[in-house]
């Protein structure tokens, strides 16, 4: 790995260890299934194993009686249960169609996975043993599976009740694009499917519930979003928010996964009430092939419109998005998540996107790394090699030709990007590339007509990140706000309390908000304790995800740390008898202007805060505050990726030897942080093109349930990854920072998509259907030399 | 991830396992290094009433002896010692360099030779190996020892010639020549991925022409498949190309995710031209 540094505190800027990693490596985290309670019992669900089935009947007998077995329910046995159906937070039209998701099926099973019945027993195998137990009186029904199948006459519907598999129609379009594109020069029309992928954090899924001693409820859940699945849970159960404590204790990854409000979640607490004991549920790992929502499975077709001379006159996609057989929290949003994007970098002043959003008989999908923005940029980023072909251009010289230059810029699509370079990131990745000697060897092998082929791809990109503020959420129709909170609190002695909003799952918030106190407060970071994951420690919040923690959450900690300054300063002005504007403060201690040895810490001023002996009049004692931050924009990444592949013409075999990244994330914490989650980042982008892809056969069945059918790669399979940066800072907040979570994942998969019809273009490859598996590759070559 | 109930005993000697093997029913299994049966039964796919596990036999079960014609290695012995086995290396490298094939680093250091051979997977790297070294295999019985040719050993998939109550126990291989020639060579998506087609071949040359050569398919048909029509053909050096061509011939590969029967076929023309020649430069 490449670290680049930019240093601007003691702290920030600096590539500080992650305080989280002793205790993960070492086995002393605390994970879902680290936890034990006395009494505990296990949840298994029984699942569908149809596509598309008909329940005529469940007998539950054989598993009630079975070794070990408390209770086995019924979906229709547990319909009473439920306040509300499983929510979803996203209405993103007035006339969505929101079909009722409740924690069990009872009608019908509507995707393999789906659920119909749960059983409860003393251990999580005879559990297990007794949910096969279990016999479901299914009546198969014809499967919806083809995303533009799903929308003819007499298929098969997945709610019965809609007459039809449309969920929504959502545009967004200025007022001449179909003009633009008539009278363009050229026009270059392309159509592109991106599978479904399956997200799969090390961590599988997994709740425990408990109820009492009271009333209360207490529900630990691997999550993303613990805030957010407190008042989703009130919906649900109707038990109010006040009332249900949300834990999210260590949590293994998410990726978007967690995000989300499951069926186990409300079953669990369910379940723990009727039963009067704890209740677990731990997710398997093939069970999370079916159970946890999937991403993209997308089908786009996006045309681009240019002059003769290479400048981009118009964008226009018209996308048929998969929601599969439920809308999840924010399942129909996914899309519009990547709306504003679709021009990516480029000044396209024209532009139009058309979402249809349909029901089909698979996994819900819902938000996975990136969620509608990588769909985007890759339609985007395969569009521009093929107008540049069309033009005959360079495809660096189309992309430098059209980028945006001026920041903050106002793009057609309506928002405002706050800060890029685009050129910068560029140049500095041509450089670090050494692009000519690459474009010679691949010349070589040509010439030779070598088996082993090489390509060059690229991907020049933006996004959107940061959720978000809260009047636009609103205006898109997003039911919750895009704020979040943090508290400051000194310790009598002067340590300090820090409690965030955001919940971090993996990204290092110890750390990065350590840092970020450390140096405001002018303390030591190790004095610096972070506190989340818990409903009842903190708060207010919203949760981690659309890499909005820093960009949010991190504001809101640098406004609170102010605020405490503020106070501390008022603190000290009257114990020294000064003016606080008379005071300054530097690294830990104010100082009388002019008199420095008149001066007291930080740390004093705590300890006087909570004697209380001598402050102002009408001060409150304690030294701590909480500041909730509503962002003015979103952040805008952007940057520059390569992939260099070689191609085994003969097997198709695909290697990936050399990828190289210069983003710009704005201001950076902690470069190795960023550099983790833009390795990441860029690994599940790889993944996309090359390895993974959820595959369904045309009942609904999916095949590719397991690792060894789902294609993840490992490291064996990737090289290490060149990484550089160029700063362009957000001028949107005091820290200058913009989300980094995304960005590797947003960029990659085009770029190496990108390289693979590069290093076959000369066969006649135009395009390679993702992922470029070897037999995919080879055919397409056949196909071409056709 | 949560195999169906099983009964379990750890065997302290070759007979006891096999008396343990008696006592319990057809759908006892024998319990090895574990890398292939340990994930079955976590799928549910493999359901073994009773496992006996062997791994307390290693001083028994783990060596490789010089027999003079041949080397004789222990059913225990692990992946990781037959890739790094200086008898091997030296007189059968095709097993060790296989053997260094075989999974990840995790498997090779628990994972089996016999294990892998009775577990009969057909898209293992052992079985095409062990086959293509006209392998002889010692299996224990009622009756005592049996020896059982490599041909004869594989009768489908998860399916060999043990029988209830036996247990494999040795794998004589032949000592390779200067004239030897040999190769394996797989395709994978992933690195770590079991081989969607893999080729073995072990041949003699003599003066530009090929004699006794055996090649073996993996994963392109319920058990390693010599590739007979390839063996036929491949007479002399400058045959290598045309051998390849019907290497398939007479397979029928499956068609599932890793590959379509037809690119199976593609590939282990491909694959096994290549492995002809590598055999065939072999120093």
């Amino acid at each position: 790995m490449t670290t680049t540094e930019t240093r601007t505190g003691r702290y920030v800027g600096a590539p500080v260890k992650r305080k989280e990693d002793r205790a993960l490596l070492t086995g002393r985290g605390r994970y879902l299934d680290d936890l034990t309670l006395p009494g505990q019992v296990s949840m298994a669900v029984v699942r569908s194993p149809y596509g598309h089935a008909k329940i005529n009947g469940i007998d539950v007998v054989a598993a009630r009686a079975a070794e070990g077995v408390v209770a086995v329910f019924t979906g229709a046995e547990l319909a009473e249960d439920w306040l509300g159906s499983l929510p979803c937070a996203w209405p993103v039209t007035e006339d969505i169609k929101m079909p009722p998701h409740f924690p069990l099926a009872t009608d019908k099973a509507r995707y393999q996975g789906d659920g119909v019945a749960v059983v409860v027993a003393e251990s999580r195998a005879l559990a297990k043993d007794a949910a096969e137990l279990v016999e479901v009186d299914y009546e198969p029904l014809d499967a919806t599976v083809g995303l533009a199948a799903s929308l003819d006459d007499g298929a098969p519907l997945v709610h019965d009740e809609l007459g039809t598999n449309e969920c929504y129609v959502w545009k967004l379009a200025t007022d001449d694009v179909e003009a633009a594109i008539e009278v363009a020069d050229v026009v270059v029309t392309r159509r592109y499917y991106q599978p479904p992928l399956i997200p799969n954090a090390i961590e599988p899924r997994g709740v425990l519930a408990q109820i009492g001693p009271t009333s209360e409820v207490t529900l630990w859940s691997s999550t993303q979003v613990p805030h957010i699945l407190r008042f989703a849970l009130q919906l649900v159960l109707g038990i109010p928010e006040s009332k249900i404590r949300v834990i999210a204790p260590d949590v293994g990854g998410g990726f978007g996964s967690k995000l989300d409000v499951y069926a186990e979640e409300a079953l669990a607490i369910a379940l723990a009430r009727r039963l009067d004991r704890p209740v677990k549920w731990i997710e398997e790992r093939s069970e999370n092939s079916v159970a946890t929502i999937h991403g993209r499975d997308f089908d786009t077709e996006l045309t681009l419109a240019a002059t003769r001379d290479g400048t981009i006159t118009a964008v226009k996609a018209d996308v048929t998005a998969a929601m599969g057989a439920y809308l999840q929290l924010v399942t129909p949003g996914v899309p519009l998540l990547g709306a504003w994007i679709y021009a990516g970098p480029y000044d396209i002043r024209n532009y139009s996107v058309t979402f249809t959003g349909v029901f089909t008989n698979t996994t819900p999908t819902d938000a996975y790394r990136g969620a509608g923005r990588p769909e985007a940029t890759y339609v985007l980023e395969r569009t521009m090699d093929a107008l540049a072909v069309e033009l005959g251009m360079d495809r660096l010289e189309l992309r430098r030709q059209n980028f945006i230059s001026e920041f903050p810029s106002t793009i057609a699509s309506g928002l405002t990007i706050d800060s890029g370079d685009y050129h910068a990131s560029l140049d500095e990745l041509v450089k670090r590339l050494d692009l000519d000697s690459l474009l010679s060897e691949q010349r070589r092998r040509r010439e030779a007509g070598a088996v082993k082929q090489l390509g060059v791809g690229f991907s020049t990109y933006n996004e959107m990140c940061g959720l978000a503020p809260s009047r636009i959420l609103g205006a898109i129709r997003y039911a919750v706000g895009g704020w979040d909170s943090a508290t400051v609190r000194f310790q009598p002695l002067g340590s300090v309390q820090v409690v965030s909003g955001t919940s971090p799952h993996g990204q290092g918030h110890e750390t990065a908000w350590s840092q970020i106190v450390a140096d405001s407060l002018g303390v030591d970071f190790d004095d610096v304790e972070v506190l989340h994951g818990d409903t009842a420690v903190s708060q207010l919040g919203m949760d981690t995800y659309g890499s909005r923690s820093l960009p949010v959450g991190g504001i809101a900690l640098v406004h609170a740390a102010e605020k405490v300054i503020a106070k501390a300063r008022e603190i000290v002005a009257h114990q020294l008898e000064v003016a606080g504007e008379d005071l300054e403060f530097d690294a830990g201690t104010f100082s009388v202007k002019g008199s420095a040895d008149h001066s007291m810490t930080i740390k004093e001023a705590s300890f006087a805060a909570h004697t209380a002996h001598n402050l102002p009049d009408g001060m409150e004692p304690g030294l701590e505050a909480t500041a909730t931050y509503d962002p003015p924009n979103f952040s805008w990444p952007g940057g520059a990726h390569a992939a260099v592949v070689e191609v085994d013409t003969e097997t198709g075999d695909t290697r990936l030897i050399r990828y190289v990244a210069v983003d710009d994330v704005g201001s950076v914490v902690n470069p190795q942080i960023v550099d983790g989650q833009v390795h990441g980042g860029i690994t599940q982008g790889i993944a996309a093109a090359l390895y993974e892809e959820g595959i369904y056969d045309e009942d609904g069945n999916l095949v590719t349930s397991t690792m060894v059918s789902y294609g993840i790669p490992s490291a064996a399979d990737l090289p290490s990854y060149e990484l550089a940066r160029t700063e362009s800072p957000s001028p949107t907040n005091p820290l200058g920072v913009k989300g980094v979570g995304e960005t590797g994942t947003i960029a990659s998969a085009p770029a190496v998509i990108n390289a693979v019809v590069d290093a076959l273009s000369h066969l006649g490859v135009t395009d390679v259907q993702m992922p470029a598996t070897p037999e995919r590759v080879w055919r397409t070559i056949q196909e071409a030399r056709q | 991830m949560i195999p169906v109930r099983f009964e379990y005993e750890a065997a302290s000697s070759v007979e006891q396992a096999r008396e343990l093997l008696r006592a319990g029913d057809e759908d006892a299994k024998v319990l090895a290094g574990g890398h292939s049966l340990i994930p079955a039964m976590k799928l549910r796919a493999s359901r073994p009433s009773l496992l006996v596990d062997i791994g307390r036999l290693r001083g028994e079960l783990a060596y490789v002896r010089d027999e003079g014609e041949q080397l004789a290695i222990g059913a225990l012995t692990r992946h990781a010692e037959l890739e790094r086995d200086p008898l091997v290396q030296a007189h059968c490298a095709v097993l060790s360099h296989a053997a260094g094939m075989v999974g990840d680093p995790q498997v090779r250091h628990r994972g089996t030779i016999g294990g892998s051979l009775a577990h009969a997977d057909p898209s293992g790297d052992l079985p095409a190996v062990i086959v293509a070294l006209g392998a002889e295999l010692t299996i224990v019985g009622d009756s005592g020892k049996r020896t059982v040719a490599a041909d004869e050993f594989f009768r489908g998939v998860w399916e060999t010639a043990i029988g209830r109550g036996e247990l494999l126990t040795e794998i004589r291989v032949p000592k390779l020549g200067a004239a030897s020639g040999w190769a394996y060579q797989k395709f994978t998506r992933r690195a770590l991925d079991w081989a969607a087609v893999g080729v073995a071949v072990v041949l003699t040359r003599d003066n530009g022409s090929v004699r006794n050569p055996r090649i073996v398919l993996a994963s392109m048909g319920g058990t390693p498949l010599r590739a007979s029509a390839a063996e036929a053909a491949f007479t002399s050096a400058d045959h290598a190309e045309a051998a390849a061509q019907v290497i398939a011939e007479g397979t029928e590969p499956s068609d599932d995710g890793f590959a379509s029967a037809e690119f199976r076929g593609h590939l282990a023309r491909v694959i096994g031209r290549r492995a002809l020649e590598e055999a065939l430069g072999r120093r």
